[in-house]
């Protein structure tokens, strides 16, 4: 199952709630606000980096660039929307907004 | 229909119930949907735990109060209904606080029941 993320990690609990739920090997891609989660140096980053360990972690490469994110953590695939539609025709999503 | 034709959709309720719509929006596309004989299950999980809370009292609040409508859903044959341990007990609740019974399980447990599924509706 895909899982997906658009929210802030510092203003809702999305992640946290999608990595206690994700199965292992479940890819998880982040969008919109939600890409703050794969900036390098935040509070979440031993999450982040524990959730790396057991999943492939997207991040839409637009999104990140917008928000003027350029140390993102190593492991993370910046993707494009067309990776994004690959990722959905493959799996069952379940958006956690 | 028969039974091979089912589909496994499972509501996945997430929100508390006034603040905004989506509990009750969920509550209202869960009776809609049972009226077609899928397999319906419903899980709540995260502030979704707060839409089963007893005595909630919408008078003052000028709001309908739906918490007492999750009893049809027997009505309705679905009785898959689960909740989030780890979510009750954050919230300081138990299945004794809420207005249906529900099977409280592990988010472990919870997650291959949404891997079983065809598709997972959020609310």
């Amino acid at each position: 199952m895909l899982h997906t993320i658009n929210k802030s990690p510092f203003l809702y609990y999305n992640l946290e709630s999608c990595l206690r739920f994700a199965k292992d090997g479940d890819p998880i891609i982040f969008y919109e606000d939600g890409v703050y989660a794969v900036a390098a140096g935040t509070k979440v980053e031993s999450m982040m980096k524990n959730a790396l360990k057991k999943h492939p972690i997207y991040a839409i490469e637009a999104d990140v660039k917008a928000r003027g994110i350029t140390k993102v953590l190593d492991g993370v695939y910046l993707c494009d929307y067309t990776c994004f539609v690959g990722l959905v025709e493959q799996h069952k999503v379940y958006p956690w907004f | 229909m028969t039974e091979k034709e089912k589909s496994k959709i499972m509501f996945v309720m997430r929100k508390a119930p006034h603040g905004s719509i989506y509990a009750y929006e969920g509550l209202e596309a869960i009776l809609i949907m049972g009226a077609f004989e899928q397999e319906i299950s419903v899980v709540f999980i995260d502030d979704g735990v707060f839409a089963l809370k007893k005595e909630q009292d919408t008078k003052a609040l000028g709001v309908k109060e739906f918490s007492k409508t999750f009893a049809v859903l027997e009505d309705y044959d679905i009785t898959n209904i689960y909740i989030d341990r780890e979510s009750l007990e954050q919230r300081g609740l138990s299945a004794d606080d809420l207005v249906i019974p529900v099977k409280v399980m592990e988010a472990g447990e919870i997650a291959k029941i949404m891997e079983e599924q065809h598709v997972l509706l959020p609310f």
